[in-house]
Parts: structure tokens; sequence; C-alpha cells
């Protein structure tokens, strides 16, 4: 008998259906990978069965029985965990007081809790230790014995290997391949085709809140389980020859720079030039201080004396704030497109207004309207953005819309050399194409271009030289020609920041 | 279980829900107030709503009483849609009125026609000042505005309270707590004959489209705004957030000085220990009723003015309290800040989960 089935499940938010009649069953010890990409409806579907949204037609059952969850308190006494994307941890308390916090129990309890899926599940984590100095990965361990705290017979998985290094992710695979053979299934959400064809017993592919297909993931190919979730094959950008310039155009030399935040990472004698006509990437898990690292290069957080040089085009800028810096010939597009790059409430040519002004649409203190408007018409056309016209508030426009739309103004101020934040992050493949091809036209147009990712597919696809970020410092530049996905993977896990701390 | 969530409705029409509906909660509340005062509800509709239209004089005496409300919320609401928030009007206007004092006190019998400009300029200066100790308390050591703005209210008034028992009183004034009247180069004109309505009145006005061209069309209003929405946007594009806090308080500052001017070179002809009927905070009320919305404000400073006047008439007509014409402005507020909440939020009633 199936633990757990759907039949008809259906949702919308006003005139969008995020979920139409959606069937699935899944089975005790099961690993089902649900597939598909940004906005398909998986986490739509995720909410409706761990309580957090409710369907408006459809109904669940549960080893048989009929299931109603009103919220997740319900969800988790059916014995149905979820461990999600974004950890909900407090960092000032210890593993074990966040695991009794949630659950509800006395601290000694938890610890023993603790102590005994990790020798049950290789989940090994010291109970006594404080949550802020715990790894990305080993925080997800917490969330994961958190989650199994309740002996869960279903276990929804979001994302789950996003916060991982590639190194890490064949010792959490075991761990999920534990439960599952322990009973317990596993509702596992990525959009990682390799993990899931190597881990699942099931994938079911959604599209546009559809149900495409169920398949048997170790007999289907990568090629054809992309063509089912995105409806057509993958595009890759055309990469030229391009000429790089003798000189640099950004000169970064030992940047070190704490975070303000107590829990951040602080960046370590930081260095690295980009070139016109080159891609340079940075890789490594986000939370390594990527952050920082952006808002030191594009003059938010400006550098005192002795924190380092940074030179653009010849000229020390490191002291500049992010006007003198974007003067001079920087653009840039920000990790959080919603509260940094646009403003949400704004129209679009507003939003074209926040970093175009520049770009003479000002005259005599007051605003060139019309100048404004063919601005922002300007970046709309340019990047294909799919919006109601320049009028269109920024938060009607979907997240790889608005993506683009940014990307479009920061070219459009024709700029010298690009910083890029997670320029694909939460953006569907489309999109991310789009983009991709932007930024390869851009280094052979002879601008520099630096991508901060954590997406190593993305990196290894358009970068020239890969640098890795570990704990705040850098590595040295891989070329394109050596970096493989193992090399950077490794380095990603910090073997580079052993051996310096070694020698 | 209640649950509150944010419409996402366009706002529009909307906009103007929860103004309609403050304006005609208060003039339910006030009939109602008035009855348990022993007013008949007919009388009490007619002091504060039909009285301030009834005669030459008292609409004149709205519209000197609009003119001080109109410059102060103008500025204010610049400052408050970038979320800066100037609590201390009060004590800008009333160190306004000691700035504009100091020429016509100090040169009594003067004929020049610049002495009134020049009140104007120093008065304005005076209460940018009291305004900048906020904003240097605010960039230079990160102290909340808010409660620095208000505190300076009282210390203003103590202030005033020294000058005009001191060194400002007026010698032969038979020690009245009061400056000598003023020369007559040191008046604002007369804006109807026979009234007490003058020129401030169109000061206020030029300040509204000023304010407008500043909100809508230059891009001093459109950072202000950005910096007020998304203060990570704002960082991002380099726009300073010490700048916009001064610019916010000084503008502030400035426009409550101005009206601190026109009070003593107006009504009063003089300084006084009361310089004004809580102008500065019922300027606040003003701004957002009037949706931080130029025009919006407009018609916002004129219904506060009614009430107002309204008030003064049943004080003289019915005997009810002064204190009357506080408690509308709570309502007012109150009432204002309730049905906001139903436009911009919804509530949603389900039933309490069986854990």
């Amino acid at each position: 008998m199936a633990l757990l089935e759907l039949c008809g499940i259906t949702k919308s938010f006003g005139a969008v259906t995020a979920a139409q009649s959606l069937d699935l069953s899944i089975q005790p010890g099961e690993i089902h990978a649900i597939l598909g990409e940004n906005g398909a409806g998986k986490s739509t579907l995720m909410k409706i069965i761990y309580g957090v949204l409710q369907a408006d037609a459809g109904t669940m059952s549960w080893d048989g029985q009929p299931l109603h969850i009103e919220n997740p308190a319900q969800a988790r006494a059916y014995g149905i965990g979820m461990v999600f994307q974004h950890f909900s941890l407090f960092e000032t308390l210890t593993v074990a007081e966040n695991v009794a916090l949630s659950s509800g129990v006395s601290v000694a309890r938890a610890t023993t809790h603790i102590e005994r899926s990790g020798a049950r599940f290789g989940l090994e984590i010291p109970a006594a230790a404080k949550v802020h100095a715990l790894s990305q990965g080993e925080r997800q361990r917490v969330e994961i014995i958190r989650a199994l705290m309740g002996d869960p017979k279903l276990i929804i998985m979001d994302e789950p290997t996003s916060v991982l290094a590639p190194t890490a992710i064949p010792g959490f695979f075991g761990i999920v391949r534990d439960l599952a053979a322990a009973g317990c299934a596993v509702l596992f959400i990525s959009h990682k085709l390799s993990e899931i064809r190597t881990l699942c017993h099931t994938a079911t592919v959604m599209r546009r809140g559809q149900i495409v297909a169920t398949v048997d993931p170790t007999e289907t190919s990568q090629a054809d389980l992309a063509r089912l979730m995105i409806g057509r094959d993958i595009p890759h950008p055309k990469r030229a020859v391009a000429t790089v310039s003798d000189t640099p155009i950004l000169k970064v030399t030992d940047v070190t720079v704490a975070d303000d935040n107590p829990f951040g990472t602080t960046l370590k004698d930081v260095s690295l030039t980009v070139h016109g006509g080159e891609i340079v990437g940075i890789a490594g898990i986000s939370g390594n201080g990527q952050q920082l690292l952006a808002h030191v290069l594009s003059g938010e957080i400006p550098l005192s004396p002795g924190q380092g040089d940074i030179v653009f085009d010849g000229r020390p800028v490191g002291r500049h704030g992010v006007a003198e810096r974007r003067a001079a010939g920087l653009a840039y597009v920000p990790e959080d497109r919603q509260a940094q790059g646009s403003v949400p409430e704004l129209s679009l040519t507003e939003n074209a207004l926040l970093t175009g002004h520049m770009a003479g649409l000002i005259q005599h203190g007051l605003i060139r309207r019309a100048a404004a408007t063919a601005f922002s018409e300007r970046c709309i056309d340019d990047m294909d953005v799919r919006c109601a016209g320049t009028g269109a508030e920024a938060r009607s426009l979907s997240g790889g819309n608005l993506q683009k739309f940014i990307v479009g103004r920061e070219l459009a101020l024709t700029p010298r050399l690009l910083i890029a934040a997670q320029p694909t992050w939460g953006v569907d493949i489309g999109a991310a194409q789009a983009i991709h091809q932007k930024l390869v036209d851009l280094r052979q147009d002879g601008l520099g271009v630096l991508v901060i990712s954590d997406e190593l597919d993305d990196l290894l696809e358009i970068s020239d030289r890969i640098h890795v970020m570990f704990r705040g410092q850098l590595s040295a530049s891989i070329p394109r020609a050596e970096a493989r996905e193992d090399v950077i993977g490794a380095l990603m896990a910090g073997s580079f920041a052993e051996a310096v701390a070694a020698s | 279980m209640i649950r509150i969530e944010p419409r996402t409705r366009a706002p529009g029409l909307w906009a103007a829900v929860p103004p309609v509906l403050a304006v005609l909660a208060t003039i339910l509340a006030s009939t109602v107030i008035l009855n348990i005062l022993g007013v008949p509800p007919l009388d009490a509709l007619h002091y504060l709503y039909v009285a301030p239209f009834s005669s030459r004089f008292n609409f004149a005496e709205v519209l000197l009483k609009m003119a001080p409300l109109l410059i102060i919320a103008q500025a204010l609401a610049i400052g408050f849609r970038a979320r800066i928030w100037n609590i201390g009007a009060e004590g800008q206007l009333i160190l306004g009125a000691i700035g504009g004092s100091l020429l016509p006190v100090a040169f009594n019998d003067s004929v020049n026609p610049l002495m009134l400009p020049a009140m104007a300029a120093i008065g304005m200066v005076f209460g940018m000042g009291w305004a900048a100790i906020a904003a240097w308390l605010r960039t230079r050591f990160n102290a909340n505005e808010i409660l620095v703005t208000l505190m300076l209210n009282s210390i203003a008034l103590q202030l005033l309270y020294y000058l005009v028992s001191g060194p400002l009183r007026d010698p032969y004034g038979y020690n009245f707590p009061q400056s000598a009247l003023f020369p007559d180069v040191a008046m604002l004109p007369t804006l109807i004959s026979g009234t007490r309505a003058n020129s401030a009145l169109i000061v206020a006005l030029a300040a509204t489209l000023l304010a407008w061209g500043l909100t809508q069309r230059s891009f001093v209003g459109f950072r202000l705004r950005v910096g007020g929405l998304a203060p990570g946007a704002a960082r991002y594009a380099g726009f300073s957030e010490h700048r916009a806090i001064w610019m916010a308080l000084l503008i502030g500052g400035g426009a409550a000085g101005l009206a601190g001017v026109f009070e003593v070179a107006g009504p009063l002809g003089q300084l006084q220990r009361v310089v004004t009927p809580g102008y500065g905070f019922a300027a606040i009320i003003v701004a957002f009723l009037g949706g931080l919305n130029p025009v919006g404000i407009l018609a916002a400073s004129f219904f506060m003015a009614v009430i107002y006047v309204g008030g003064d008439v049943a004080q003289t007509a019915a005997g009810v309290p002064h204190t009357v014409n506080l408690v509308l402005q709570g309502v007012l507020l109150v009432t204002y800040v309730a049905a906001r909440v139903f436009t911009d939020y919804q509530v949603t009633w389900s039933q309490r989960a069986k854990a």
C-alpha cells in the first residue's frame, strides 16, 4: 500500500494555478524526486503535504486513510518531517538546545536523540556545539536530526544539496539511503539532474504546475530529464575567442575586512585581477564571504586604510563609495534583486533610474521623464523582458524577468567592468541562458566580467578562470582548461585553505 | 485564529478610502462626544462643521489656521516618505518664532521694508538649527530621531518661557511675559480685509507646489523615496543615507520655523508664552491624513483647520473645554490608522487547529 497518495490536488493563487490536479503516490522507503524548474510548482506541492498551504481541491490519503492537514504541527504528528532549504536555527544556541526548542523536549532528551540518530544514520554532530560555529553542511545535519525527532515515515527535503560542497554530497547521499533503508520515505526536491539520477528511485517531473511525467531516473538520460523539465533542449551559450587586455581592469590586493555580523565571515587577504575580455568566476558555497566581497567591490563597504587595495582602471578606488566607482565605469548586479537591485513598489522606469540616473537622465536636478522612459524601454528590449511596459511595478515581474531587467539596466550604462552576484539564482533556465549569453557577449566586446555564483555548473560553462572562496579566503585561479568539477569541488571543501594554514 | 495579510491590490482610488472614512468617523465621534458634554447633536454639528463656513470672519479663521498646518505638513511628508520621523515640528516652530522676533524686538521702530523677509530667513535658520541637533545625533551616534525631536520640543518650550520672561520681555509691558508689539513692517499683509487671514496662505500654497515638484519631478525626491521604500536599494545605488537624514530634517525644521515666524508676524503680533495651538503635532496628522501626497495634504490641512475653528466656536458658544480639539485630532488619527489597516491588509478568520 502506498504511504502517501495525492489525488487531483489543485491550488491557485489568484489567476495563477500553481498546482493543477496533481496525482502522486509515495511508497514506504522510497526516495522520490520532485524535479522541476523554479516556479514549476514544487514548493507549492510540498507545502500542501506539510500543511503550510491547503489545497483548493483534491484528496490526500496516508496509509490508506484520508489525510487532512491544516498546519505543520499536524503533519509532524502524522509522521511527516521537513528539511527546509533555508535553515531556521538559532545561531547563539547549541545543537541540543535548538532541537529541544522546536520539539518541546528537555535538552537532555534531545542530546540522547542527537547521539542516537548520529550513530544510526552517520549524522555525527556534537550536541553541545553552538550552531554559529557549524558549517552549512553540519547545520543541515541538525535540521535533519530535528526532522527525525518525531520518528517520521516521510521526510521532505527541499534542495538539500544546494548548501553542500560537491565533496560532501556523496556522504549526504549515504545518509539519505540509510534513512530509506530504515523504511522512511524521502521526498527529494531538486533541479539538479545528475543527483537525482544517482540517488532517487522514482522521479516526478513538474512543469507549470502540472506533472508531465513520472519516470525511473536511473533509466532516463540526463538530456531526456532536462527536456521533460523545460519542455525543450537546454541551449548553451556560444563562446568565441576574445582578446584579453594587457592591463587588468580590476586589481584587488590583500583585502582583509571583518563582517559587521558577529557570526559573519571575515575576508582574509583576498587578491584577484580581472582583465578586459575575460570572465572570472568565483565559486564557493554561499555563506563563505561572497556577499561581503561583493559589497567591498561595489563600494557599499568602502575600505579603510590597512584593509588592502582595489585598483580600478589604474586608479585606486578602495576608499571610494558606490557613486564614485559607478562613475568610473563599474556596474553591479546584486545577489538580492528584490531588496537591493530594485524597489518592488516602483515602476520599471523608476527602477531604471536607480542606477541609470548617471546616463544623462537628470537635468538641473529634475528627472527627464521622456529620456528615463526611453532608457527603461531599451533595457526591456535588449534583454527581452516580459512585462506590461515601462510603467509596470517591479514586483509584478517574475524573478527571471526582473533579473533580466536589472542586467539590462547595468549593461545600458556601458560599464568597463560588470560584477554579477548569483546572476541566475531562482531564474528559470530560459532566462539563465539569456543572461549567460549576455555575459559571454560582453567578454567578446572586451569588458571585464566577474561572476560570483554557487552554481558550479554555470561557472564552468562561462568562465575563463575560476577562483574558489572558502571561509573568507580566495584560492588561486584555475584556468578554464584545468577546471574540472572534482578539482573545484575539492577547493570548495576548503582543501586550499588547509594547505595555507598548514604552511 | 485571526490572520492579517497584506493586500495585493493596486492602489489608485482606494487610497482615498481611509481619509474619507476617518473624516466621517471624526464627524460622528465629535457629535457623540459633545452630546456627552451636554450639547445636542444638531448644535454640535452646527458649531463644529457649519459655523466655520457661516461667516466671512470664521472662514477667514479657517484659512488663517490652514496656512501653518499646510506649510509644516508638506515638509514633514517629504521626510516621512523617506521614513525619517521628525516629531519635533512643534519645537522647531517655537524656535522659528523666537528667531523671527529678534529683529522686530531689537529694532522696534524700524520702517525698513526688508524687515519681514529678514525675519523669515532668521526664523527658518533657527528652525533648521533645532532640527539639525537631531540630524547630527542621528548621523553621528545613530540616536533615534523620533525621541530626540520629541524631547527637543520640551526644551524649546522652556527656552521660549525663559526668553519672554527675560531677555525678550517688553520693558514697558507691566511685567507680562511677552515681547513688545511688532512694528508694521514686521507684520504680514492681510489677505481678506477686516479679517485675520494673511498672506501666509499664499506662501503655503507655493510650498505645496514646491513639495509637489520635489516629490514628483526632482531627483532629490526620488532618492529620498527610494531610501524610505528600500534602504538596501538606496545603498546599492549609492544614495547616501546621511544626506537623506540631513535633508529631511532640515526641510522640516525650516518649514516649521517659517510657520513660527508667520504666527508672531501674523495673528499674534508679538512673541508670547503660547505661539502655537499644537500646529506642529497636528501637522503630523495632516501629513498622514493626506496620504503623504501634496494634493491630499492640501485637503487634509483644510479639514484640520475646520476642526480648529469649529472647536473654538463650540468653546465660546457652548462652553465645552478647549481640549475637545485635541480629542478630535486623536480620533482623526486613530480612525485613519485603523482604516489603513483594513485597506492595506485583509483579515482572514480560520478555525483554530486542533493540534
